[in-house]
């Protein structure tokens, strides 16, 4: 077997950084995509410019970039925006939060877009139907609209994830511990770099796959009792 | 919907991750210490993961000294100012060089030991290191250091490589993709001991020495800094220095 | 803001861009060139034919690039059969390594991308190309590969978009690219938003250029074809 000199417990643990931040960013994610399709689709264009403005913005930047921006800029940043509300002291931003942050943002960006899309095709007479009912908006926003868009969105915020879980390799660079950084640290050590390098890489093999088969497995489970064409 | 409340739990333990934390004024006993974590035999991380090195030993000397209860927080090389003025550690004690530049950004403590920079090579292969002998010639240098900047005032003629960590540099010496580093001599001396550092050796005199090596601290600390300087002094009198200094190196380093 | 330093920058940035410019043009042709081979064996009904680039496919998109830019510049380093090679002098030059890393990576997903558009032409096109006599070599130049060019393009488009992003990781392993330019530029001058703001200027500027560029190509290719559908991510 390979040797990894003492070093398997460490690149588990990085493993596990890995999958807290992937879990971490997801959610933001998920909420700023929610937020910026809910922007566009309004009905006050100031809001709908913010929106795409976003989109279009981060999705021309460079992930790595965004990271890096957010981890050696989000300290001023915050820090400039809470003295404004009279907040003078230190707001702790480390490598995790930072990552997160960056993370989050980028795919909140592009599933905007996905969300706006899947929103737009339910049907509208079901949107009327359920304010017929007398459900408040809020209401059949949660119980009609989102389940439905969960369905349409699914595949597309699917490759998202993959995207997501390969792009926290990039925090390794500003120092959060996660698989790759350890890999690093092993390889100072050890010299080995090929050696390291290939077992983290069949690390993110085993993630990726594991993902990609949840995620089949999920999408067929949310289209249950959808009829579809055969492809 | 169970999956909702999983997402509804999940919500909550990423905002905590967000934990804005008001640390206000330091209380004058924890003391946080910021280092790199990459740079042999000063500070580095073992295979269990916890921090050793020249700087460490030295920075628990002091902390004791001090009264001073010390955490250590590791840092990327390239952050470790800009991480010191956001507050995310009171002290760097990563063998940072003092520098008119650095200055300008933070204040330093007096030395704690005294560094030179120096070349090393291949052993068969000529390096002649002066401005003619290095133009066209590759040099790598870890970035944000002096040595980067040494070589792009000095020696301008060279092909110059900047790294993250030393340690990359290191492999890519090794394996022939630069002529020659120009680091600390001591970080040297410390590869040239080891395995990886076998086939290479010094080239030619040190170039830069009297390179005064500090502790950083935010601007306007001079309480901390007399407190520090108190301990280094006390340190180097009792000869808790001297046995820290042995532990690496056969010969006086400060 | 401190514009002088946004001034003073400016040049450096320039020149990282350059750089940027090349890596992207050059993987992405070379991509494109290595990716048709793939995606004809990729189709190929021969377990023994499309293995391969299946395994290729699922390990270039299964790990992070940043880890297969580190193995092939630092871990290929490490065997001394490697450094006495022939390939030496080209996987010496970070520049070749991060070309060549950049090129097998995209040469995945544009394979796929490909494999999509083979798949789609009508089928009814290829029975009759073969009922007319031609051989398979002359059915793929003449009838599938044109339209599933034509077919791929806007994928390409935003595969090329992707590279762009993903060059930035070139600064990683010593190049001067635009974050490359940015990170050294910042080292010296702890102003993170003036200098990736402004990095991230650069990055927005080539990319409203690369998308002006393929709809112009998209149009040239689909003049009878109103505003093809972009649908990133």
């Amino acid at each position: 077997m390979i040797d990894l000199h003492g070093f398997g417990a460490q690149l588990l643990a990085g493993t596990f950084v890995t999958l807290q931040l992937t879990v971490a960013a997801l959610i933001v994610g998920l909420i700023m995509g929610l937020l910026g399709a809910t922007a566009k689709l309004s009905n006050l264009s100031p809001l709908r410019w913010m929106g795409d403005g976003y989109s279009t913005l981060v999705r021309g930047l460079p992930e790595f970039l965004v990271v890096l921006s957010f981890y050696f800029g989000a300290s001023q940043v915050l820090m400039a925006i809470a003295s404004k509300f009279g907040y003078d002291e230190y707001i702790e931003v480390n490598a995790f939060a930072a990552g997160t942050a960056a993370l989050g943002f980028i795919f909140g960006a592009y599933a905007s877009e996905l969300f706006r899309g899947a929103i737009i095709a339910i049907p509208p007479g079901q949107a009327e139907a359920a304010r017929a009912l007398g459900m408040s908006t809020r209401q059949t926003f949660f119980r009609i609209t989102l389940p439905q868009v969960w369905r349409i969105a699914l595949p597309g915020l699917g490759n998202l994830f993959m995207i997501l879980m390969k792009d926290t390799a990039l925090v390794s660079v500003v120092g959060l511990e996660e698989l790759m950084r350890v890999t690093s640290f092993a390889v100072g050590h050890t010299k080995e770099p090929f050696t390291f390098y290939l077992t983290a890489a069949v690390i993110y093999l085993v993630l990726t796959s594991v993902a990609s088969y949840g995620l089949r497995h999920m999408e067929k489970r949310a289209a249950t009792g959808v009829r579809e064409l055969a492809p | 919907m169970n999956l909702t409340n999983k997402l509804k739990e999940m919500a909550i333990a990423a905002v905590t991750v967000f934990a804005v934390s008001a640390s206000g004024a330091q209380a004058a006993d924890k003391l946080r210490i910021g280092t790199e974590g990459a740079y042999p035999p000063f500070n580095l991380v073992d295979a269990n993961g916890e921090l050793q090195g020249f700087d460490v030993d030295i920075a628990k000397a002091l902390c004791d000294r001090m009264g001073a209860e010390c955490t250590f927080v590791k840092q990327d090389w390239d952050g470790m100012i800009p991480a010191l003025m956001a507050r995310k550690f009171d002290a760097i004690v990563a063998s940072m060089s003092i520098t008119e530049e650095r200055l300008k950004a933070v204040d330093f403590s007096e030395k704690y030991w005294t560094n030179k920079l120096q070349f090393v090579g291949k052993k068969d292969m000529m390096l002649d290191v002066s401005m003619d002998g290095l133009k066209g010639k590759t040099i790598g240098a870890q970035r944000a250091t002096i040595s980067g900047e040494w070589l792009e005032k000095n020696r301008a003629g060279a092909n110059v490589k900047l790294y993250d960590t030393q340690e990359n540099a290191y492999l890519d010496l090794a394996s022939g993709r630069l002529d020659g580093i120009l680091a600390d001599a001591l970080v040297n001396y410390d590869w040239l001991q080891s395995d990886a550092g076998k086939g290479f050796e010094f080239k030619g005199d040190p170039v830069f020495d009297g390179d005064l090596i500090g502790i950083a601290i935010r601007k306007g600390q001079d309480d901390l800094r007399m407190k520090l300087n108190k301990a280094i002094k006390d340190i180097v009198a009792d000869g808790t220095y001297a046995k820290i200094n042995a532990k690496y190196f056969p010969f006086s380093i400060y | 803001m401190n514009w002088e330093t946004i001034l003073d920058m400016l040049p450096l940035l320039a020149e990282g861009a350059v750089l940027t410019v090349q890596l992207v043009f050059l993987s992405a042709a070379a991509g494109l060139c290595l990716a048709v081979p793939m995606a004809i064996a990729r189709v190929s009904n021969k377990l023994w034919v499309n293995m391969w680039p299946r395994i290729y496919i699922f390990f270039f998109r299964g790990t992070p690039l940043l880890v297969q830019l580190f193995l092939i510049y630092y871990g290929l380093g490490q065997f001394e059969a490697v450094r006495e090679s022939f390939v030496w002098p080209v996987l010496r030059e970070a520049y070749w390594c991060a070309a060549i890393t950049f090129t097998l990576h995209t040469t995945a997903y544009i394979s796929e991308i490909l494999r999509g558009a083979i798949q789609a032409v009508p089928a009814g096109e290829i029975e009759a190309a073969r009922a007319i006599g031609m051989h398979p070599n002359q059915i793929y130049r003449r009838i599938i590969l044109p339209r599933a060019f034509r077919m791929a393009l806007p994928a390409y488009g935003n595969e090329l978009i992707l590279m762009l992003k993903a060059s930035a990781l070139a600064s990683t392993i010593t190049l001067l690219d635009i974050t490359g330019m940015a990170r050294t530029v910042y080292a010296k001058n702890y102003l993170p938003m003036e200098t990736f703001i402004t990095a991230g200027a650069f990055y927005l500027i080539i990319t409203y250029a690369l998308t002006h560029l393929i709809r112009y190509l998209e149009k040239h290719l689909h003049p009878d074809r109103k505003e093809p559908v972009v649908i990133v991510g």
